[in-house]
């Protein structure tokens, strides 16, 4: 098996106030094409981990390794060289730049990435509108847009690279029953169909239940028996 | 590419927020405006009133001087050799004021090639007689040719012609204070008695004003020729002998060679007029202070802006830092937008300043001390220019770096969470 992700022993502390664990010897790895969600209740540290995952926190113990690389806690450039390359990310808010349009929000993070040319970047981006089905909404600014609309905005934004991983913090959190089950259905056919592999923190069980593996956390600790059931899909 | 894909992030920014774009660069303008005109007013100022005494003076006067005999006898005594000599009442040099073997001085000094142009100059005391009174007052004997090419003698006369001195014989050029004192016009004789009782009859062709009152009073100009013949003195008696030299900042070091070489006294010009170099240097420094300052002010408002700018797009940049811009890329934008304000706003404050220099330069200013003056001087000297958008640029990048450090440590997890 082809481990993308691998997170070894984390701990992670709060300091502020008072000294307060948050992730308790966090062990785990996700394959290649998993769709794994990860949940528990409010204040678990389910979203504290999954920044650790990200690259975007370096404040822990513990070892973490991206496609068999190990993460350095220092080397900032590198680490968001490493999030440009190989995460997509995809927020409870959409956090689109309301100074551009869908397409160049889209396109920023392949400009950035600077593999390919800039007339390749908006034609692979207008291919990821497409897979998503908003590729009417191409030219129109980020704010006069729908929040449904935004979230897949966020979601082709995420893909654009071709990443290895996609990491979703609450992505269906303030969406209505609707839009929630478009971004799943999204999400679905990205690992049917693209073998892509995601990480989706969520606190919706309904969300959670129809994805390949759960994995389930308390008071900072995930619990061994939930990450081994294989729900139906 | 990168950097072009930053610097499109950076523009797209300012769009958003153009009001406020606007404000921070209109008071770069407004400053850098200000900073062109102060200077090129206040050193076109400097240039006039330097060029009153400056332009008029050799570099380097050689002369006789009157004064004690620096080789006293009591020198030679061998037995006094190891003393020291008190010698009092001593008397000044009764030696002549004229320079020993002047043409073969004029002849090296032509040849040195230091020196662009040299006049002989005459000096004799006279008394102008109008009537029962006698006006105190000199005459220099000078070559007009030299003195105007040299020392813009031309400039400074106000009625008639400065060569009409070698064209008509005994003729002179009175100040004008000393022409109305007695009452005479060009064309008039005027009559002068020599310190030894000699009387000349010379004729006026023409009055100068040179800007300084107590000179035109007392000063009238004749050619060489006339004053050795009022003095009954040769053809190569000389006074003093005054060169224009290349490269104005010699003068100290070859005043002192020439002293040496001739064995005569020779006095250089930023000896003679220092208090004139004090009051420019002052009065430039004036000007850049305030220029300065200006330029701080509106650092300080496109400070602000910025923060301003960073506070609201804390969003923007969590995500773009989530999305693998780093610290330092998300620094750049910021840096790159200040920069913008600074040039963009300098380049305006640049031609405004060029603009408002040019409409001062046309506001008439008449002084009666200056008749070749007619409107404010202004320099329009490119180093101001120069300066002014150096200046913009590091005001504005110093300005811009404080919040684009900031935004650079923004932690994207706190913004992101934080919702």
């Amino acid at each position: 098996m082809n481990k993308i992700l691998e997170a070894k022993n984390i701990n992670k502390f709060f300091h502020d106030p008072v000294r307060i664990q948050v992730l308790e010897e966090v062990n785990f790895s996700i394959n290649k094409g998993e769709f794994v969600s990860l949940t528990g209740k409010s204040g678990c540290g389910k979203s504290t981990l999954l920044y650790v995952l990200s690259t975007m926190d370096t404040d822990y113990d513990g070892t973490l390794l991206i496609d068999g690389e190990e993460m350095p806690k220092k080397n900032e450039p590198f680490l968001a060289k490493i999030r440009n390359e190989k995460i997509g990310f995809v927020f409870q808010f959409h956090y689109l730049l309301n100074e551009f349009n869908v397409l160049e929000n889209v396109m920023l993070p392949g400009l950035k990435l600077n593999k390919h040319s800039r007339e390749e970047v908006e034609h692979r981006a207008m291919e990821k509108l497409k897979i998503l089905g908003i590729d009417q909404l191409a030219l129109k600014k980020a704010n006069h847009i729908s929040g449904g609309e935004k979230q897949r905005v966020a979601i082709a934004r995420a893909l654009i690279n071709d990443p290895h991983i996609i990491m979703g913090d609450e992505p269906t959190g303030n969406l209505d029953k609707k839009n929630s089950d478009l971004v799943f259905d999204i999400f679905n056919k990205l690992s049917n169909e693209f073998n892509q592999t995601l990480l989706i923190v969520t606190h919706d069980p309904s969300f959670a239940e129809r994805t390949h593996r759960i994995i389930k956390m308390e008071d900072g600790k995930i619990l061994p028996s939930d990450s081994i059931v294989l729900p139906m899909v | 590419m990168r950097t072009k894909l930053l610097i499109s992030i950076a523009k797209s920014l300012l769009l958003a927020r153009w009001k406020q774009t606007l404000v921070a660069a209109v008071g770069v303008t407004f400053s850098i405006t200000m900073f062109i005109t102060l200077l090129s007013f206040m050193s076109g100022l400097n240039d006039l009133l330097d060029g009153l005494i400056l332009n008029r003076t050799a570099h380097i006067r050689i002369y006789n001087d009157i004064k004690p005999n620096a080789n006293q006898p009591i020198n030679n005594n061998t037995g006094y050799k190891n003393g020291h000599n008190f010698i009092g009442s001593i008397k000044s040099d009764a030696s002549r004021q004229a320079i020993y073997n002047s043409a073969a001085i004029m002849d090296v000094l032509n040849k040195d090639p230091r020196v662009l142009g040299l006049s002989p100059k005459v000096t004799a005391q006279v008394f102008f007689n109008d009537g029962s009174i006698d006006i105190t007052g000199s005459v220099f004997g000078i070559n007009s040719t030299e003195e105007s090419k040299l020392y813009h003698f031309d400039e400074y006369i106000t009625s008639g012609n400065s060569a009409d001195l070698n064209k008509v014989n005994n003729s002179i050029i009175l100040g004008k204070g000393l022409a109305e004192k007695l009452l005479v016009g060009i064309g008039d004789a005027v009559q002068v008695t020599t310190s030894k009782g000699d009387r000349f009859q010379l004729k006026v062709v023409g009055t100068f004003q040179s800007g300084i009152k107590d000179f035109d009073n007392v000063q009238s100009y004749a050619s060489l020729n006339t004053v050795q013949k009022i003095l009954s003195v040769p053809k190569d008696y000389v006074t003093s002998i005054q060169v224009k030299l290349k490269d104005i900042t010699q003068a100290p070091q070859m005043a002192k060679e020439y002293e040496k070489l001739f064995q005569t006294d020779a006095e250089d010009i930023q000896t003679a007029n220092s208090q004139f170099e004090t009051g420019s240097s002052i009065r430039t420094l004036i000007s850049y202070a305030v220029g300065v300052t200006l330029l701080i002010v509106a650092g300080f408002g496109i400070y602000n802006i910025l923060n301003m700018m960073i506070f609201e797009k804390m969003d923007s940049i969590a995500i773009l830092k989530a999305t693998g811009f780093s610290g330092n890329d998300v620094k750049k934008i910021f840096i790159y937008i200040a920069i913008s304000i600074g040039f963009f706003g300098g380049i305006l404050g640049l031609l405004f300043g060029f603009g408002l220099s040019a409409t001062i330069d046309q506001i008439p200013f008449n002084t009666a001390s200056l008749p070749t003056i007619k409107t404010y001087p202004i320099n329009y000297n490119p180093k101001f220019y120069m300066i002014g958008i150096t200046f913009s640029l590091i005001t504005t990048y110093l300005a811009g770096w404080f919040p684009a450090r900031k935004a650079s440590k923004i932690d994207p997890v706190v913004i992101i969470r934080g919702k």
